[in-house]
């Protein structure tokens, strides 16, 4: 507006003042949208900063605690008494912990959300896939404190009926129910992966004669692989970062086991549980949780370039 | 050729066969796929049904308006969900404003290079950071570099950085929306690129935007590990200094640094006791929490169903 106003004064009136006043104008708008293109890219880089700080922090006091214990120990003791006077500090024993829950709940997310993305892809009519998406949805969106109680307080008596051994925390029900949290995550990005499938795939195998199933698992499947690859990765990385139903459920003592039907504390819930005690900072004890967190990092960014490679592995295009 | 008719006879019989069991097949997969789609239906149920059984006698308003107590009867949710709502206003006031800002530059202003390309991965990277991780990066970095110690600051900032990666890439889906002719149309009236950003690209975004940002608020209320990581206490019977004072300045930011409470952690404290009373109280929690994350996740279907019937460019 200002803009067309300015230009009919100066064509019938070609003034020097206002030709300068014009550049003046024009060089302090050209400052502004810089200074806000500057604050917008500050916004945006917050996240490499948040990156470098995770990695900062993590680094900086497992550096410290490595200095008490070596990485030798750390890896191969198959003890974790951190907090008592003989302390011992073997990864190993929350590693399975993580290792086991991870493996119950992906021997159920992992089948299940696959049946039911191939099912809401492929077979669902119309109007339930509308409903069964946003309900999906949902469920992934309840928070993981309540299924952790869900976990201990329904599933755990529940299969105290079936096999009457059970001990109160195990982490057969924590895993479970934390498979059943995931189908979700498993499912959605599944789905999408293959209703991405171009239609002629489809069409070219029903041509053929073969059925919905036949099609699904022959054509559309091996088609979609990569994205699905991306959400059993996604999934893993879930199962594997996941605190609060294993610290509910599957109690927090430390054991060396991979028998789902024993309590085990995992690395995240023994983050937990040092947090909710009270050790001073720059104490040993403090320095373990950064450890295991830092353990926790590399092994969701192991899984994550494992990810990467898959889906570079079976990319198809079309 | 009618000698050859019988062993035809013999392979059409065969073939029928076979496309009988395909078709069988392709039946029972049918029925696999919805029984797996109702285990979850089923496990919602039973997790919504038995919360409520538990918990629903225990939500009368003194519920709402008890401390936390040794005695689960007197025991309420008041110092949690005050709390909560503090907690909340904190990640919202950080992640709404640098989440918008982040999604605009990555789709209206980056160029194609390098550094839009590792901020691009490090945003990817970040939203499957497991959340106790944040946790950590908060108690080393919130609580004892920059000394914000225990606090609703702490927790607030936290969560921000949590839900962070859910706001920018959902603003960054609102924008690839809008077409081209829109910002066309823009530039030919003389609008700079931020006269275009702020006038067309963000307001037509905006429910795209707010959709993205009800699920990151969802998911942040929710969230229960990386508020104990920093060491938020479980037991408060107190509020913090109340924001709005009666003298001038009429606000005040002492509850920034007061010591709190959550929904979450007094659930899982309730949760981890032994007794069944508290189990209930628990149950009551939870069943408040689960209403609040329904209400904000269906919120946010709701609108993205809305959104996608009604624009039509």
């Amino acid at each position: 507006m200002s803009a067309v106003a300015s230009g009919a004064t100066s064509a019938t009136v070609p003034a020097e003042g206002l030709t300068s006043a014009r550049l003046a104008q024009r060089r302090s708008r050209i400052a502004g949208e810089k200074a806000i293109e500057l604050t917008l890219f500050a916004a945006a880089s917050v996240s490499v900063f948040v990156t470098i700080g995770i990695v900062y922090v993590l680094v900086s006091e497992s550096v410290q605690f490595f200095r008490h214990v070596s990485l030798w120990n750390f890896l191969t003791d198959t003890q974790w008494t951190p907090l008592f006077d003989d302390a011992h500090f073997g990864i190993m024993v929350l590693l399975s912990g993580t290792i086991t829950s991870s493996a119950v709940a992906l021997a159920i997310a992992i089948p299940l959300g696959t049946i039911i993305a191939i099912y809401l892809s492929e077979f669902a009519p119309f109007k339930v896939r509308e409903i069964a998406k946003p309900f999906l949805e949902l469920l992934g969106g309840i928070p993981t404190i309540i299924y952790g109680y869900f976990a201990l307080l329904f599933v755990t008596p529940l299969l105290q009926r079936i096999y009457p051994d059970l001990p109160g925390f195990n982490i057969l029900a924590a895993g479970l129910v934390m498979g059943i949290m995931i189908i979700p995550y498993v499912s959605s990005i599944s789905e999408d992966a293959m209703r991405a499938v171009p239609m002629a795939l489809r069409e070219g195998s029903y041509a053929m004669g073969a059925t919905r199933y036949q099609t699904a698992v022959h054509v559309v499947v091996p088609a979609a692989f990569s994205g699905i690859a991306s959400a059993y990765i996604l999934g893993i990385s879930r199962a594997v970062g996941e605190t609060m139903i294993l610290a509910v459920a599957a109690g927090m003592q430390p054991n060396l086991t991979f028998n789902p039907l024993e309590p085990a504390a995992t690395i995240t819930a023994y983050i937990v549980q040092v947090a909710l005690g009270d050790l001073p900072h720059g104490s040993i004890g403090y320095q373990t949780i950064f450890a295991a967190g830092l353990t926790l990092m590399l092994l969701t960014l192991f899984f994550n370039i494992l990810g990467h490679a898959l889906r570079k592995r079976f990319r198809e295009a079309y | 050729m009618s000698a050859v008719a019988p062993p035809a006879s013999q392979d059409v019989r065969t073939i029928r066969e076979i496309i009988a069991k395909h078709k069988r097949w392709d039946y029972i997969f049918g029925v696999i796929g919805i029984v797996a789609l109702m285990i979850g239906v089923l496990t919602f149920t039973a997790l919504f049904v038995d919360m409520a059984i538990d918990g629903i006698p225990r939500l009368k308003p003194e519920f709402f308006t008890n401390f936390p107590s040794r005695r689960p009867s007197e025991a309420g949710i008041l110092s949690a969900w005050v709390g909560s709502t503090l907690v909340m206003v904190v990640t919202a006031f950080f992640a709404v404003p640098l989440g918008v800002a982040a999604g605009v530059y990555l789709e209206e202003y980056a160029r194609k290079n390098w550094i839009t390309d590792v901020i691009e991965i490090n945003i990817t990277n970040l939203a499957g950071v497991p959340s106790i991780v944040y946790g950590l990066l908060a108690l080393g970095l919130f609580v004892y570099q920059f000394g914000f110690g225990q606090s609703i600051l702490s927790a607030g900032l936290t969560l921000a950085l949590l839900i962070l990666p859910v706001v920018i890439v959902a603003t960054r889906e609102a924008i690839r929306g809008i077409p081209q002719s829109i910002r066309e149309g823009a530039y030919a009236l003389g609008a700079t690129q931020w006269q275009t950003t702020k006038d067309h690209i963000v307001p037509y975004s905006a429910a795209g935007i707010l959709t993205g940002v009800i699920i990151g608020m969802a998911r942040a209320i929710g969230e229960t590990a990386p508020i104990i990581t920093i060491g938020a206490l479980t037991f408060i019977a107190f509020l913090p200094a109340s924001p709005v004072t009666a003298s001038p300045p009429f606000l005040n930011f002492e509850w920034l640094l007061s010591p709190f409470s959550v929904m979450p952690i007094q659930m899982f404290n309730w949760t981890s006791r032994p007794e069944a009373a508290f189990h209930q109280n628990a149950a009551a929690a939870g069943f408040v929490l689960v209403l609040m994350t329904l209400a904000m996740n269906g919120l946010a279907i709701w609108l993205r169903y809305r959104l996608r019937k009604n624009i039509k460019w």
